[in-house]
């Protein structure tokens, strides 16, 4: 009996608080109703076509069939090794590097010199402001469709004004050895006018009783640039990388209408061979591992700006 | 230098008479002319009839006899006005189904509290960062399952819910003060009533830079309308643009092409130099989208 009592007695006194809890628990989903029944719309299609779509990329990743019609066979981790001993991939990899730091680079120094030239609003800087920022509305497909033409051998825009300068006129998309910087020349007119936009937003941040008093310290406006202004850009500088790189994956509807990824794969990017891999070899495996590892790239490089992201939208 | 001193007379006085900023001013105006270049081409190569011949094509200086034919040729051949519809219908569809995920989903966040509220947050966060267009494959063959191959709902689909809009809808429901709501509390108003009558009427700016960035990234769309629609009926303008590219290149056509560009992109600019200022605040808070 002495020993039983002690025994009873935790299960006497903790019955209740772990109804209690349970209760709570059901409680707390109650009031939470409303809030699932407003998020479940987003919820659905979030699932379907986001985290549905990474599920869906692992499964088919491991799967392969050997012709359009035959069943699907388990393969593990065939495919991953497949794409990653493809050498149009791994070129595809290398011209996307090229081309990411080859377009991030420069449009963010010009967004950074436009933004500075212009960080005044007046008539003037509102009209240069718009005009360089023109090329971010129109789609891809029409930028393409005009760059087409300047870049046309002979008659094209480009050769008839400064073509005549050269002794030997280039074949702007025809050659290899320039395509890739004929096609980077197009991103970066379309692009830096939108990053433009961050750094001025950000240079709003800049006091300008500061930049006075340097100026009267005797700081010149390189010196002014790099130890006021460039440091309080540093959060500008971050995001608009991260856009400028991820851009550097996506945005490449050009390469679909311009080259087709040539001439002999010098304009193969990755989502090309992605989509190529998809839609014209029907090869769902590869085109799933070559998603996958493109993925987890850009997730790793995200990654470090999520923080900075969840910052931005106000924190849960 | 008259000019540079008017430019600059709102500049610190102690700055004024620095060479570096002016000459960085002067670089930036001519590479807004060099911007500008391939928008005056297209215009210019529109209005040139085709007499002028193909060595003519790159000249900068509009022709004496300028001439419509261009944009009638490219208007017939095209079959541009059902891609233009094409276009607008799934830009809106989107856009409508956008407004009420958008509306309830920030709602949820603003203003009320439940369980899991953080990793819904998260959830809806890792959309900002997993950008869609990579997730063609697997997309396409949940849109081929689902019998929408080929459709324009397929093609709208993906975009139904949308996390940049979700949060930015939450900030703008956090922003207006809950006393408005609590007398519709006392009135009786329900959740959905509230909603409708109170936050929806007072967050119109919200709404209306929501709109700005989701119809200008989808009237852009190009690579997922590609892979999803197959009928020469169903594409929308940027697809339409690029197989209509691809047909006129081939006879050289390139008054053709410029006066097909011009249409397809003249609803954007027109539209952007109406509203100029909306569209420059919207795409600042756009970032990720």
């Amino acid at each position: 009996m002495s020993l039983a009592g002690p025994a009873a007695l935790p299960v006497a006194t903790s019955a209740p608080p772990r109804l209690h809890a349970l209760r709570r628990f059901a409680a707390g989903l109650k009031a939470s109703l409303p809030a699932y029944l407003l998020l479940l719309p987003s919820l659905i299609f979030l699932a379907l076509f986001t985290y549905g779509a990474m599920g869906r990329v692992f499964v088919d990743a491991l799967y392969q069939r050997t012709t359009p019609k035959a069943p699907v066979r388990f393969v593990g981790l065939d495919n991953i090794s497949a794409v990653l001993a493809d050498p149009s991939f791994t070129g595809a990899v290398v011209n996307n590097l090229i081309y990411a730091v080859g377009t991030a680079i420069p449009s963010i120094g010009l967004a950074l010199l436009f933004a500075l030239a212009l960080s005044r609003t007046n008539a003037v800087t509102s009209a240069l402001r718009a005009a360089l920022f023109l090329p971010v509305l129109i789609p891809m497909v029409a930028a393409s469709a005009l760059f087409l033409f300047i870049f046309l051998p002979n008659v094209g825009l480009l050769d008839y004004y400064i073509g005549r300068l050269l002794p030997v006129l280039p074949n702007w998309l025809g050659d290899p050895d320039i395509a890739l910087y004929a096609i980077m020349v197009i991103t970066i007119w379309k692009n830096a006018g939108y990053y433009m936009l961050f750094f001025l937003a950000g240079l709003q941040a800049v006091p300008e009783d500061v930049m006075e008093a340097a100026h009267l310290d005797g700081a010149g406006p390189f010196m002014r640039l790099r130890y006021i202004i460039l440091p309080e850009l540093k959060p500008t500088f971050l995001f608009v990388t991260v856009i400028a790189t991820l851009n550097a994956v996506t945005q490449v509807d050009h390469v679909f209408v311009m080259t087709k990824g040539g001439p002999s794969n010098a304009t193969n990017l990755v989502l090309f061979y992605i989509y190529e891999q998809a839609v014209e070899h029907y090869d769902i495996g590869k085109a799933s591992a070559a998603t996958l590892l493109t993925l987890a790239a850009l997730m790793a490089l995200t990654a470090l700006s999520f923080r900075t992201l969840a910052n931005r939208e106000g924190g849960p | 230098m008259k000019l540079f001193d008017a430019l600059f007379k709102e500049a610190p006085l102690a700055t004024r008479g620095e060479i570096t900023p002016k000459l960085g001013f002067a670089l930036t105006v001519l590479l807004a002319i060099v911007w500008l270049i391939p928008f005056l081409w297209m215009g210019v190569a529109t209005l040139r009839p085709a007499s002028d011949g193909i060595n003519l094509m790159a000249e900068l200086i509009p022709s004496v006899k300028p001439t419509l034919d261009n944009i009638r040729d490219a208007w017939e051949i095209g079959d541009f006005p059902r891609y233009f519809l094409n276009t607008t219908f799934i830009c809106t569809g989107i856009l409508l189904v956008q407004f009420v995920t958008i509306t309830l989903a920030g709602f949820a966040f603003a203003r009320l509290a439940f369980a899991g509220k953080t990793l819904i947050f998260y959830l809806f966060l890792m959309q900002l960062m997993l950008v869609p267009v990579l997730l063609i494959v697997p997309n396409l063959r949940l849109v081929a399952q689902l019998g929408l191959y080929d459709t324009l709902t397929g093609v709208m689909m993906p975009f139904f819910a949308s996390a940049f809009g979700t949060f930015l809808m939450r900030q703008a429901f956090e922003a207006i003060p809950t006393e408005l709501e609590d007398a519709a509390l006392i009135d009786g108003a329900g959740l959905l009533q509230r909603i409708r009558h109170i936050y929806v009427p007072l967050s119109l700016p919200s709404f209306s830079a929501f709109a700005i960035i989701s119809v200008t990234s989808h009237w852009n769309d190009f690579l997922w309308p590609l892979m999803v629609i197959n009928s020469p009926d169903k594409r929308p303008l940027t697809v339409g643009l690029s197989v209509f590219t691809a047909t006129a290149e081939g006879t050289q056509a390139w008054g053709t092409i410029a006066a097909g560009t011009l249409m397809v992109i003249a609803p954007l600019l027109i539209t952007f130099l109406i509203f100029q200022k909306r569209f420059i605040s919207s795409f600042v808070t756009s970032g990720i989208k």
